[in-house]
Formats: C-alpha cells, sequence, structure tokens
C-alpha cells in the first residue's frame, strides 16, 4: 500500500512516468505535486505516459492524461503514450486522449519521437 | 447458473476511503462472473462501478467520513449494479451528467465519470437530494 505506485525516468529532455497496475483515484493522488516538482526541477520538453503494465483506468487517469497535456501545450512540450493494451486504449478514446495524444507501441519509439520533434524544431 | 426467472443479489458497505474504490470494483467483477461475462464486459463494469465509488468518496463526502452501499443483482442476463451514498447530493443532476462538466477546482478531475458510465453501461439513472445523497443505478445485458 505505501509502494509510490509511479515510477519516474528522466533521460534528457523526456520525462517517462511508468503508471501502476491501477489507475483510479487512489492511486494517481500523487501524481500532480511529483510531476509538479520534476517539471520544475528539470528541463522536459517532453512526457511520456507508459501504459505498460496498467491493466485497469477510468476517467481518473483521463484527468489526469488531460491535465499534463494541457500544461506541456502551455510550455512548448509534447506528451505521448505507449504500452497500452486494448482495453486503455479503448477507454483513452471514450475519454478524447486519443484524438490529442499520439501512442506508441513501445517506450523506446515514443521517447525517440519526442527527440526528433526537438531536432525539427531546432532546425526551424 | 443462474435460471433466468431467479434474482440473485449481493449487498456491500464500505467505508468512503480512496482505497475501497478497487475493493467495490472488484467485488463487483466477482458477483457478475456467475454470467459467464467477457473480459471486456468484465472491465466495463469495474470501470463504471469505480466512477460511481470515485464521485462518492470525492464529491458525496468530499473526501470526509462516511458509508457507501453497493448494491447488485442479476435476473436472467441483466446485471443490476446500484451505488449509494448520504452525502451532500448533486444540486443539478443534469449538468452534473453534462461531459466535461466538474466541480474540480485542482484541474485533475476529467468530468467524464458520468459519461464513462454512460458509455459502458447500457442504462445509468442518478437520483439525488441536496443534503442526502445520490444513488446512481446502473444496468447492462450480459453476453446479450
Amino acid at each position: 500500500m505505501s509502494e509510490n505506485p509511479f515510477l519516474y525516468e528522466a533521460k534528457g529532455r523526456v520525462l517517462v512516468i511508468r503508471l501502476p497496475r491501477e489507475l483510479d483515484h487512489h492511486n494517481s493522488r500523487n501524481l500532480r505535486y511529483e510531476t509538479d516538482l520534476l517539471l520544475a526541477e528539470n528541463y522536459v520538453s517532453r512526457i511520456v505516459f507508459d501504459f505498460s503494465r496498467t491493466v485497469f483506468m477510468d476517467s481518473s487517469g483521463v484527468g489526469i492524461l488531460l491535465n499534463r497535456y494541457k500544461q506541456m501545450q502551455r510550455s512548448g512540450g509534447s506528451m505521448a503514450i505507449c504500452g497500452a493494451k486494448a482495453p486503455i486504449r479503448r477507454l483513452l478514446a471514450i475519454g478524447g486522449v486519443a484524438n490529442l495524444v499520439p501512442q506508441y507501441d513501445t517506450k523506446e519509439a515514443a521517447m525517440a519521437e519526442g527527440g526528433k520533434n526537438d531536432d525539427e524544431k531546432q532546425r526551424d | 447458473m443462474t435460471k433466468s426467472s431467479e434474482t440473485e443479489t449481493m449487498r456491500l458497505e464500505i467505508e468512503s476511503r480512496s482505497h475501497n474504490e478497487e475493493f467495490a470494483r472488484v467485488v463487483a467483477a466477482v458477483f457478475m462472473s456467475r454470467l459467464d461475462p467477457t473480459l471486456e464486459e468484465v472491465d466495463d463494469v469495474k470501470t463504471a462501478v469505480s466512477e460511481a465509488v470515485t464521485n462518492s468518496v470525492i464529491h458525496g463526502y468530499r473526501g470526509g467520513p462516511g458509508t457507501i452501499y453497493i448494491e447488485a443483482s442479476v435476473r436472467g442476463k441483466e446485471l443490476t449494479v446500484s451505488v449509494t451514498d448520504c452525502g451532500v447530493g448533486i444540486q443539478d443532476v443534469a449538468r452534473a451528467m453534462e461531459p466535461m462538466y466538474t466541480t474540480d477546482c485542482t484541474g485533475e478531475r476529467s468530468g467524464m465519470g458520468f459519461a464513462f458510465m454512460e458509455a459502458l453501461m447500457d442504462q445509468v439513472q442518478v437520483r439525488s437530494q441536496p443534503g442526502r445523497g445520490t444513488v446512481v443505478t446502473m444496468k447492462k445485458l450480459i453476453g446479450g
């Protein structure tokens, strides 16, 4: 119960957040505070939400994703989702997240795409 | 197996605590297993129950103490689940059920709870009385 449900991994400007098995209101209570701290202390231009171990989600998960999406939009950053299985993808579609946030099969692909975008931005 | 004319029921009483959200949805999933549902149907009911219980915890009791009652029944292939709280109630049920509507000011709530319940269940009915509480009743045909 006391185990932190989220695992954070920062690589360059990309912050990967590995989500818990069950992404509900209870498990997501600390996410906002923790990510706000990480975003304040590090230069993050892309957040990747890793759903690879997540088997359950409700609208609390959608709320988190939409809030983080707006936050990244405001700061000129980007967001991606990786590893979401069919039941989760369905809920992302119902919640309107699927239209806003690109989805990738692997974490590596989701991270690499962010790097590409950064390079493109720098070239511009 | 349940005969089509028989009604089987269960009633669960839990404290309004966020960690009970998972407990409630798992109990609902186990109860409905007698209808031999698909995995997708189980996921739908678990998510819908989680939404209703979360609403009671966050909005009904505003994070404070209280009791949440979960009742479920099966009749034929139809599953009925109701989630009841004796919390603050909802002033305007129609407005509360609009997608993206939320009274939350932190920005963390999507306002999609009722939209999820309606998308995942066949029927959702909300009865509420300000100051008295809220009853959410949901129905779904399993294997229909």
